[in-house]
């Protein structure tokens, strides 16, 4: 949580000493903690890992930028913590903790069935990747919204639950009278909308976006995020939001997790991540976006392609395009740490061996300092 | 590329120019014409698409009264969002479609390709890259195929070491090297970005003077954009050739390209050199497109409250076509269509408000107009 997020009763999080993290309860009131989830594609014997042990926590009010590169395992992150993965997905260990509004805790992952489904979309709603199709295409909106009201609360009559339809719809800034629409009579922007009034519609307290704006134009994207913005502070869910766009994350999001190859790379304050990135990829990945202002120079992107996951050895998975690798990278592959900067946010970590000179003695390798590039304060 | 090759370059109207100077691209003499000659030019083009339906006379307005040309070793970026219709005319440009109004030329003469012989010759000097680099590439092909059949076609029947030379030549210019790692592989064994520099390889096959580039990098992984650009960046400087870069992403046009159209609903709206266009834009819609695009280092001067979308184009607004969405607009934008008006050194703006008329609308900050 950052200090300019409106909800944040418990502001003052105690300063953690600096050195390792202490990573499991960096928010004071946690809504959803995922700890050391791990997913494997493939039912053989050598399946891909495509997360490796990933741990993160989302605050209560919080917007929680979720980046990296196609491949990289962040839809798989929000698919598996919603368990929502299709085969040959497997979820192989980690838990799922959901905090709900009295401070019971459950474990997504050990659901049965039925818990599953009254869980969904009450307690946590997903607005998925190709939102604009993921609409029925031969039913009205008012109909699709209010279907999934009554589902959850079978006692509500139609009518109730197609006024509260119109209530989501005049939330998201649509005229109520398009709940008698049918999609294709919707440009992209508004179906984007209706999916976000359907996940809202029963106050769920987290809602995880995987890509709500990459269809859509600039201006109409502005428009999207300001309204998540806006419903965010009015209504007070807690947000993930998963896109490859690091700038418009910076933006929106109070906190960023870099992930590259099914891990977190870091994980710190979205202006942090900007100002001071810590981990080479993430300081790359800002420097691979030509700026809209200030002077023009000549950029070079990131050399090479992301790793191939079946391929992954030991080792850090970024070090053949890293230009600040070492013997030990090949080594060992790093750990989330807190950096080795001083005066650094206690509460934001990366996984570097640049930042971690433990790890790097303990593979008998001289540790290197934290290059200049990494260390901007 | 030997000289052979260009010889045997079906080029009957222009004997002398750019095809044989595109073939010595690091030696450029005297009698190559030089950076800024127009290459293909289009004057008032114009594509209305008929909408389906017995008796139905609707029609799309997907492009109206577009003119601008492309020039040699220059880069020309048309900016819209999608269903602007910039998509449209790389089609058009590429003769995929014909158009409904309007004129081609190219080097000053009709470049309507009329049969596909005068088809085959057209595209061997204006080619296009796609957006999408897993769907332009043949799955069950390999790299070495696809860039024979482009050589073959494009440069008569080159056989054995002067074909595998031809083809090393290639696959080197978009930097993929050593070429014998690529030559041999699948599309489905390249990253997003190696194909991408396939598709190119293949266009360059052809030794063209003008590449069309739709959203060559939309579908890539962001590492990786940089590098197309910057290869695209590398052909134009070292070949000459004229791209037309079209994308949604108007910071990736200020970086890359030399001058910057925006289209806006099938009309172009403003044009002008990329600095000026992205740093200091005239036209409302461009005002709106930069202050919308995300800027962390400028989180303040963000356009708020911009409502509305583009309009649709079987009835599009009578005008200016950005009306219903403009703050500033007046009778005047809801009547009459603005000409591009000129709003400095080598910039136009589509708005009644760069005009000298009495009931002109007054144009102020976007920001604060909307806010």
């Amino acid at each position: 949580m950052t200090l300019t997020d409106p909800l944040d009763g418990a502001g003052a999080t105690s300063l953690a000493s600096p050195g390792h993290l202490q990573r499991l309860t960096p928010s004071a009131d946690p809504v959803l903690e995922i700890r050391n989830l791990s997913v494997d594609y493939g039912y053989d014997d050598d399946p891909v890992h495509v997360l490796r042990q990933v741990s993160l926590t989302l605050g209560r009010g919080e917007v929680l930028g979720l980046a990296g590169e196609s491949g990289c395992g962040k839809s798989t992150l929000a698919y598996a913590a919603t368990r929502l993965l299709p085969p040959p997905g497997l979820i192989t260990g980690g838990e799922v903790l959901f905090t709900d509004r009295s401070g019971v805790k459950t474990d997504l992952l050990r659901l049965n069935e039925t818990q599953l489904r009254a869980s969904r979309w009450q307690d946590m709603a997903i607005v998925f990747q190709g939102a604009m199709n993921s609409l029925n295409p031969v039913y009205r909106i008012g109909r699709q919204i209010a279907d999934g009201i009554r589902a959850h609360e079978p006692k509500t009559t139609q009518k109730e639950a197609l006024e509260r339809a119109a209530e989501m719809l005049d939330l998201v800034g649509i005229a109520p009278d398009r709940l008698r629409s049918y999609p294709h009579e919707l440009s992209g922007g508004m179906r984007q909308r209706v999916m976000i009034a359907m996940a809202l519609a029963l106050d769920p307290q987290v809602l995880i976006m995987d890509e709500p704006t990459t269809a859509l134009d600039v201006v109409m994207q502005r428009q999207i995020v300001e309204q998540i913005a806006e419903l965010r502070d009015r209504l007070g869910f807690s947000v993930i939001f998963i896109t490859h766009d690091v700038s418009l994350l910076i933006e929106i999001a109070d906190r960023i997790a870099i992930m590259y190859a099914g891990e977190i790379v870091e994980d710190a304050a979205a202006l942090d991540v900007y100002h001071r990135p810590r981990h080479p990829y993430s300081s790359a990945l800002l420097h691979s976006f030509p700026p809209l202002r200030g002077p023009r120079r000549e950029l070079i992107g990131i050399p090479g392609s992301p790793p191939d996951l079946s391929k992954l050895g030991g080792g850090c998975p970024f070090r053949d395009r890293c230009e600040f690798a070492f013997d030990a990278c090949s080594k060992v592959n790093p750990e989330l740490v807190y950096p080795n900067v001083p005066g650094d946010d206690p509460r934001r970590s990366v996984a570097c061996l640049r930042h971690d000179p433990a790890a790097v003695r303990a593979v008998g390798e001289e540790p290197l300092p934290v290059p200049a590039e990494l260390s901007q304060t | 590329m030997s000289s052979s090759s260009s010889s045997e370059a079906p080029n009957p109207s222009v004997p002398t120019d750019a095809s044989a100077a595109a073939s010595a691209p690091d030696a450029p003499d005297a009698s190559t014409p030089t950076d800024g000659a127009v290459v293909l030019q289009a004057i008032g083009l114009q594509k209305h698409f008929k909408l389906r339906g017995v008796g139905s006379r609707d029609v799309v307005h997907a492009v109206d009264g577009v003119d601008f040309e492309l020039r040699r070793g220059r880069v020309l970026a048309l900016v819209g969002e999608s269903g602007s219709g910039k998509s449209t005319i790389a089609r058009l440009l590429a003769q995929l479609m014909p158009t409904t109004g309007g004129r081609l030329l190219l080097h000053g003469e009709d470049a309507t390709a009329k049969g596909r012989r005068a088809f085959r010759r057209y595209v061997g000097r204006v080619q296009m890259i796609f957006q999408d680099p897993f769907g332009s590439l043949n799955p069950v092909k390999t790299v070495r195929y696809m860039l024979t059949r482009s050589i073959r076609i494009h440069r008569g029947r080159l056989r054995g070491i002067e074909l595998e030379g031809a083809l090393v030549e290639l696959l080197e210019r978009v930097q993929l090297k050593p070429a014998e790692r690529y030559i041999d592989k699948y599309p489905h064994e390249l990253s997003g970005g190696q194909r991408q520099r396939v598709a190119i390889a293949r266009a360059l096959a052809a030794d063209p003077e003008v590449l069309l580039a739709d959203e060559p990098i939309s579908m890539l992984d962001v590492s990786i954009r940089l590098g197309i650009l910057n290869l695209l960046q590398d052909l134009r400087d070292r070949l000459h050739i004229a791209i037309l870069y079209i994308t949604h992403d108007i910071a990736s046009a200020r970086y890359f390209a030399d001058r910057t159209m925006v289209m806006y609903a099938g009309r172009i709206v403003e044009s002008g050199d990329s600095e000026s266009v992205t740093q200091d834009p005239k036209h409302p819609y461009t005002q709106l497109l930069v202050r919308s695009a995300p800027d962390p280092d400028d989180l303040e001067a963000r356009a708020r409250g911009a409502r509305g979308e583009a309009p649709s184009l079987v009835k599009p607004p009578s005008g200016c076509r950005f009306n219903p969405r403009c703050p500033f607009a007046t009778e005047l934008c809801r009547t009459e269509v603005p000409p591009l008006l000129s709003v400095g050194e080598g910039r136009e703006a589509a708005c009644w408000g760069y005009s000298d008329r009495a009931d002109k609308p007054l144009l102020s900050d976007i920001t604060e107009a909307l806010a």
